[in-house]
C-alpha cells in the first residue's frame, strides 16, 4: 500500500529510507532542499515553516514517483497529522498584536495560523482537486495515522494519498514523515 | 447506516438544541456591536457567550462548553463513554489560542496545543482513547462528521462523539479585521449589500453510531466529501471548483427534488457567497432552496458545521426551511432560491455545505429515515 516515503528532521533527510546529502540544518535545510531539488516555485519563500516542510517533503515524494505532468486530478488526497498545529505561525501572529503601541496584524501572517494551509499549498502546486484534511493528536501515533489514512479510501474517488505526519514548533524543531499510498 | 443518536448546541441563544432551534425559528440573533472589547482598536459585531457564566478553574471556556455540550447530548442515552469503543473527535480551528496572550496565566500554556485541549475533554469523561482533533479551517465541523462516518464504517468504534467548538478572542477578531472580512453591522448573507462576516462563540455536539436497520424518524449521515479548489490559500475558486466537486459527491445519484434545502456556508463575504452560487448552479441545484444561518450566530468556525447540521435536522423535523436572517435582495450573479422568511417543506433530506481557507470545501448529505 505504501509506495514511497520521505522523512525530514532538522538534521536528516531520508527518501525511501536512503539518506539524501545536504550541508545545512534547521530551516536553512529546507531552503537548501528547495534549491537543489525544486527551484521553480518561488511561492516557497512566502510560506511559513510548517508549509515549507510539508511542501518540500511532498515534492521529494512526488519526484520519486516521477511523471510529474501537473494535470488536474481529483483522485489524490492530502491528509496530514501533527502535534503543534500552526503553533509557530500562531506565536508569530500573537507578537503582532501583543502590544497596543505596536499593533500591526497582517493577513499574510494570519492566514498561516491555520494548520491546513500546508495541504492547500500542496493541492495548488499539483492541481489536486481531491480531499485535503488536517488533524491533530497530542503524540505521534503511527497506528492512529495509518488507520485514518486507510479509512480515507472510503471516499468514492480517492485512489491515492499523500499523508502522514508534518509537525513544526519552531525553525529548529520539525519533523515530516509522509507517505505516498495507493488503494489496493 | 450512520445514525445520529443525540445532539446539543451551546450558544448565546441557548444551552440545548431545542432552545437554539426555537430562538432561530422566531428570528432571534445574538449578534451585538462591541467597542473596545479585549483592547481591540476597532469595534466589531459578534455573537458572544457570557464568559463569567462558564468560569471554571480547571477548564478553559472552550473546554467547559464542549464538556457541557457533550454531557447534555449524552443525557438521554445509555452510552458508556469510558468504553474503548467510543471515540471523541473535536472540531476546532483555534481552540485555546487565547492562552498565547502574555497576560493569560490561569491555565498551563501547553493547553494551547489542540491535542492537549482535547485530552482535557476525553479525560473528563474517562474515555481511554486518544481524541482526534480536526483542524481544517472553517470546514472542520463537516470534516469531523465525515471522519466519524469512516471510523464507524470501519467497525473500529461503536460510537463517535463529534463536538465542534470555537470561542472568539483578540487573536481571531484582529486576524479577520486585518483581512477586511468583518461586517461593520449584522451580516447579510447572499445580499446585494453584504459587507462581510460576523464571528461567534459556540459548541455543538452530534453523537453517531452504525445500525443495519433504521426507523423513518432517525437521521442518517449518508455521504460526505471534502474537495480542494487548488487555486488560492485565502480566497475561494472563481468557478467554485472544490465546492462543486464536493456537492457532486454528496448528491451522488439522489434526485435533486428529494432535497429540502442546501444549508450553505453563506458567511456574507463578497467572495464566499458568490462562489457558492456558482458551485450550486454547476451542480444543477439552482432550483433547490438555499439558506444561511450566519445571521443568527455569526461564523462559529469549528462549531459551524456541527451546529448548522443540527439546526437543519430540526428544521426538516418541523417541515421548515429556516429563514436567511439579514438577507433582502439577491446579490450573487447566479440564481439562488433564498428567503428571509421561514418556509415549509415536506422533503426529508438536506445538504450542508462549507468552505474555508486553504481552498478546502466540504459537503454532507443528511436524510431522515435514510435514502429510499
Amino acid at each position: 500500500m505504501i509506495k514511497h516515503q520521505v522523512y525530514i528532521s532538522p538534521s536528516e533527510v531520508l527518501v525511501d529510507g536512503i539518506p539524501l546529502n545536504h550541508n545545512e540544518k534547521d530551516s536553512a535545510l529546507l531552503t537548501e532542499l528547495y534549491r537543489n531539488h525544486i527551484g521553480d516555485y518561488p511561492k516557497f519563500f512566502k510560506m511559513d515553516t510548517l508549509s515549507k516542510l510539508g511542501f518540500i517533503a511532498s515534492e521529494l515524494l512526488l519526484n520519486i514517483e516521477g511523471n510529474r505532468d501537473f494535470e488536474p486530478r481529483e483522485d489524490r488526497a492530502v491528509i496530514f497529522f501533527n502535534r503543534n498545529a500552526s503553533l509557530q505561525a500562531d506565536t508569530h501572529y500573537q507578537s503582532t498584536i501583543q502590544n497596543p503601541e505596536n499593533f500591526f496584524p497582517s493577513p499574510a501572517a494570519f492566514v498561516y495560523t491555520l494548520p491546513n494551509i500546508v495541504t492547500g499549498e500542496i493541492a495548488i502546486r499539483n492541481k489536486y482537486f481531491g480531499e485535503t484534511s488536517f488533524m491533530v493528536i497530542d503524540d505521534y501515533d503511527e497506528k492512529i495515522i495509518m488507520k485514518n489514512l486507510e479509512n480515507a479510501f472510503q471516499d468514492p474517488i480517492t485512489k491515492s494519498i499523500i499523508g502522514g505526519w508534518v509537525d513544526c514548533s519552531d525553525e529548529e524543531h520539525f519533523e515530516a514523515r509522509i507517505y505516498l499510498m495507493e488503494n489496493d | 447506516m450512520i445514525v445520529c443518536v443525540a445532539h446539543n448546541i451551546i450558544s448565546p441563544l441557548g444551552s440545548t438544541s431545542a432552545e437554539n432551534y426555537a430562538a432561530v425559528k422566531s428570528g432571534k440573533s445574538a449578534l451585538r456591536k462591541y467597542e473596545g472589547l479585549w483592547g481591540l482598536p476597532e469595534p466589531f459585531v459578534a455573537s458572544l457567550l457570557d464568559r463569567k457564566a462558564y468560569a471554571d478553574e480547571n477548564h478553559t471556556i472552550d473546554e467547559r462548553i464542549v464538556i457541557d455540550s457533550i454531557s447534555n447530548a449524552l443525557e438521554n442515552t445509555k452510552i458508556d463513554v469510558t468504553s474503548k469503543k467510543v471515540l471523541f473527535i473535536i472540531s476546532t480551528t483555534k481552540g485555546n489560542v487565547f492562552l498565547l496572550d502574555e497576560s493569560e496565566n490561569g491555565f498551563p500554556k501547553e493547553r494551547v496545543r489542540l491535542g492537549m485541549m482535547a485530552r482535557q475533554i476525553s479525560k473528563h469523561f474517562g474515555n481511554p482513547n486518544e481524541p482526534i482533533v480536526v483542524s481544517n479551517a472553517c470546514i472542520s465541523g463537516v470534516c469531523a462528521q465525515i471522519e466519524a462516518m469512516r471510523y464507524l464504517e470501519s467497525g473500529e468504534f461503536d460510537y463517535v462523539i463529534v463536538s465542534g467548538v470555537d470561542v472568539q478572542s483578540a487573536f481571531i477578531v484582529s486576524g479577520f479585521q486585518s483581512f477586511k472580512a468583518l461586517s461593520p453591522d449584522e451580516c447579510k448573507p447572499f445580499d446585494a449589500n453584504r459587507q462581510g462576516l460576523n464571528l461567534g462563540d459556540a459548541a455543538a455536539t452530534i453523537i453517531y453510531t452504525k445500525k443495519d436497520e433504521v426507523s423513518e424518524n432517525e437521521w442518517i449521515a449518508c455521504r460526505g466529501a471534502i474537495r480542494n479548489d487548488a487555486n488560492h490559500i485565502s480566497g475561494p475558486s472563481r468557478v467554485g471548483e472544490g465546492s462543486f466537486r464536493a456537492l457532486k459527491v454528496a448528491l451522488g445519484d439522489l434526485e435533486s427534488e428529494k432535497i429540502a434545502f442546501i444549508n450553505a456556508h453563506g458567511t456574507a463575504t463578497s467572495y464566499n457567497d458568490e462562489m457558492e452560487s456558482i458551485a450550486i448552479e454547476r451542480a444543477g441545484l439552482s432550483s433547490i432552496p438555499v439558506n444561511s444561518l450566519k445571521g443568527y450566530y455569526g461564523h462559529t468556525m469549528g462549531a459551524a458545521g456541527v451546529l448548522e447540521t443540527i439546526l437543519s435536522m430540526q428544521a426538516v423535523d418541523n417541515h421548515n426551511i429556516l429563514a436567511t436572517r439579514g438577507f433582502d435582495t439577491l446579490g450573487v450573479t447566479h440564481h439562488l432560491d433564498i428567503s428571509n422568511q421561514n418556509r415549509t417543506t415536506e422533503k426529508r433530506a438536506f445538504i450542508k455545505l462549507l468552505s474555508g481557507f486553504g481552498g478546502c470545501n466540504a459537503a454532507l448529505l443528511m436524510a431522515k429515515g435514510g435514502l429510499q
